[in-house]
C-alpha cells in the first residue's frame, strides 16, 4: 500500500472531536482508547461499548460460481452456509500458511460478502482475483462502499434495537439480516471479537458518523462508552480469538493454531487442503497454548518461552486480564509440551519468569 | 497539566528533583496518561547504581512496557516500594507520592540539558 501520512476512517474527526487518543495502527490513524482501555474493556463485559472497525477490508465475490470459487478459497464449509448465514474462515496459502483469517457472509448462492483485516485487504484481494479467475464468478475490493462499527456487551441488542425496524433478537450468533439501521440502509450482523454478544454494522462511509452518532444516544441509558483498540484487544485475547500477525501468519497453519474446526477437509478442494493433509499425518511439531503467569511478570508478544530452560517457542499475545485480574496470554509450544498444566518460563526483559500451560478461552461470557 | 515548577524534565518524560547531593526521579503525568492504567513497575534495589541517559527501570501498563531512563548519575538510596503493591498510584500521583527512585549523586551532573517545567509542558502538549 502506497500512501502518504496516515489512512483515516470515516469517523476520524468523530474520535478527534471526542477526545480519543489515536496511534498509527498498522498505517491507520485509530482511537487506541477514548476513556482508558481498562475503563472501556469492563464497559464491554458489563454494558456495551462502541467500535469502530472501519479500517476492516470487505471483498465481494459475486457470479454463478460464486459459492463453489468462495468455497475453493478458504477452508470451512462455505456449501453449509445458509442466505444470511456467516462463519469464520481462514485464506491459505498453497502451503498451508494464512493469507489472512476471514468472515465468510453467504448474501446468497451467488453472492458472498467477505470481512476481512485492514492490514491484509489489498493482498488478500490480489490472492482472492487470481484464486477465482477460472470460476464464472467476479471478486470485487468492496472496501469503499463499508464503514463498520461494531456494538459489543451484554447491553448492545438493548442499544441497537430502538434504532432498527428490524428485529434483532430473533438473530442468531452468526447471522445476519439487510435493513435499515438508525435511518439508513446497513447490513447487520450478529458478530463481533470481544467475546461478548453483539452487533456489526456495515453501513455506507457517507453515514457512519450520523449513525455511530444515533447509536452513542441509543446507548446513553446503558453506559454505552466509545471504545479503541486496545480495549478491543484484550477482549479478543480474553476470548482467545487469533489476530493476524500474532497467533497466525503466512506462516502458521491453521491446524497448529487450534482452527481445525474451521478446516473441512471433506468438502472438496481448496487451497492448502493437500499441504494440510500432509501436516496432519506427519503431525505437528508445534500448537497455539494458552498460558497464565504465575511468577510476576507479563508474557508480551515475541518474547520467548523456555521449558526446563531450553528456548521452545514463543509468546504470541499476552497482556494483563482486566476481567479476571491475572497475566494471561498465548504461545506457541512444541506439540509434546502443549498440555494443560504444562510448566513454561517466559523470558521477561531477560529473566525466566514462571508460567502454566491453562484451558482457553480464558473468558467465557455467561450464557 | 500542571508540572511543578522546581523540577527538571527530561525529554523521555521522567522528572527529577534534586534537594542536596539526593535526586528522586519520577515519571510525568504527561507519561502516564500515554501509557494509560500501570500494572507493574520495575525499580532497582537501593545500593544499586544508574547511569545518566541510560535506563534503569520499566513502566508496565496493560497495552505496553516503556523503559525509563536516568536523568542522573548515582547509587540509588531508596526505590519506592509503595509502587510493588500499587502500581496505579503512578497515574494518580506521578509528580509526588508515586515517585519512582531517590539517587544519591555522585560526579558531575549537571542538569542544564533538561527542561524546566515551562518548556517540558510546551514539549509535552506539542507530543499531543
Amino acid at each position: 500500500m502506497t500512501t502518504v501520512g496516515l489512512l483515516q476512517t470515516p469517523l476520524n474527526a468523530t474520535h478527534r472531536a471526542h477526545g480519543a487518543k489515536m496511534v498509527d495502527f498498522g498505517g491507520w490513524d485509530m482511537p487506541v482508547q477514548y476513556s482508558g482501555l481498562v475503563d472501556e474493556h469492563h464497559t464491554v463485559r458489563k454494558a456495551v461499548g462502541l467500535f469502530d472497525v472501519s479500517h476492516m477490508g470487505e471483498i465481494e465475490i459475486r457470479g454463478r460460481e460464486a459459492l463453489r470459487a468462495t468455497s475453493f478459497i478458504t477452508t470451512n464449509n462455505t456449501a453449509g452456509l445458509k442466505d444470511g448465514q456467516v462463519h469464520y474462515s481462514g485464506l491459505l496459502y498453497d502451503h498451508g500458511g494464512f493469507v489472512d483469517d476471514i468472515l465468510v457472509h453467504r448474501v446468497s448462492a451467488t453472492d458472498f460478502f467477505l470481512c476481512v483485516n485492514a492490514g491484509n485487504q489489498e493482498k488478500d484481494f490480489e490472492h482472492i482475483r487470481a484464486a477465482v479467475a477460472s470460476f464464472d464468478c467476479e471478486a470485487e475490493y468492496a472496501s469503499p462502499k463499508y464503514a463498520q462499527i461494531a456494538i459489543q456487551g451484554p447491553l448492545a441488542l438493548a442499544t441497537a434495537q430502538p434504532l432498527t425496524e428490524t428485529l434483532l433478537a430473533p438473530i442468531r450468533y452468526y447471522w445476519f439480516v439487510d435493513g435499515t439501521f438508525a435511518g439508513v440502509p446497513a447490513r447487520i450482523a450478529r458478530t463481533g471479537y470481544t467475546g461478548e454478544d453483539g452487533f456489526e454494522i456495515y453501513v455506507a462511509p457517507e453515514n457512519a458518523a450520523s449513525v455511530w452518532a444515533a447509536i452513542m444516544a441509543s446507548g446513553a441509558p446503558h453506559g454505552i462508552k466509545p471504545c479503541g483498540l486496545g480495549a478491543r484487544n484484550t477482549l479478543r485475547l480474553e476470548a482467545a480469538m487469533a489476530l493476524y500477525g500474532h497467533e497466525i501468519g503466512a506462516s502458521i497453519s491453521p491446524l497448529e493454531a487450534g482452527l481445525n474446526w474451521i478446516v473441512k477437509f471433506d468438502k472438496g478442494d481448496f487451497i492448502g487442503r493437500d499441504a494440510l493433509l500432509r501436516q496432519r499425518e506427519t503431525g505437528l511439531t508445534r500448537k497455539l497454548a494458552g498460558f497464565e503467569m504465575k511468577g510476576r511478570g507479563i508474557g508480551r508478544d515475541g518474547y520467548e518461552v523456555h521449558i526446563e530452560g531450553a528456548p521452545v517457542g514463543w509468546v504470541t499475545s499476552g497482556s494483563p486480564s482486566p476481567t479476571q485480574n491475572r497475566n494471561i496470554g498465548l504461545c506457541y509450544v512444541p506439540s509434546d509440551r502443549a498440555a494443560v498444566g504444562q510448566k513454561i518460563e517466559v523470558i521477561v526483559r531477560n529473566q525466566p519468569v514462571e508460567a502454566e500451560l491453562v484451558p482457553t478461552p480464558f473468558y467465557k461470557r455467561p450464557q | 497539566m500542571n508540572y511543578p515548577e522546581s523540577y527538571f524534565y527530561t525529554k523521555e518524560h521522567e522528572w527529577v528533583s534534586v534537594s542536596g547531593e539526593i535526586a528522586t526521579i519520577g515519571i510525568t503525568d504527561h507519561a502516564q496518561h500515554e501509557l494509560g492504567d500501570i500494572v507493574y513497575v520495575d525499580l532497582p534495589k537501593a545500593g544499586s547504581h544508574v547511569d545518566k541517559g541510560r535506563t534503569f527501570g520499566s513502566v508496565e501498563s496493560v497495552k505496553a512496557v516503556s523503559d525509563i531512563y536516568s536523568p542522573v548519575t548515582g547509587e540509588v538510596v531508596e526505590a519506592n516500594e509503595m509502587l510493588a503493591d500499587k502500581p496505579q498510584e503512578l497515574n494518580a500521583d506521578p509528580h509526588e507520592t508515586a515517585w519512582l527512585i531517590k539517587v544519591k549523586l555522585e560526579g558531575d551532573n549537571d542538569l542544564s540539558g533538561l527542561m524546566n517545567a515551562a518548556d517540558y509542558s510546551a514539549y509535552a502538549g506539542a507530543e499531543g
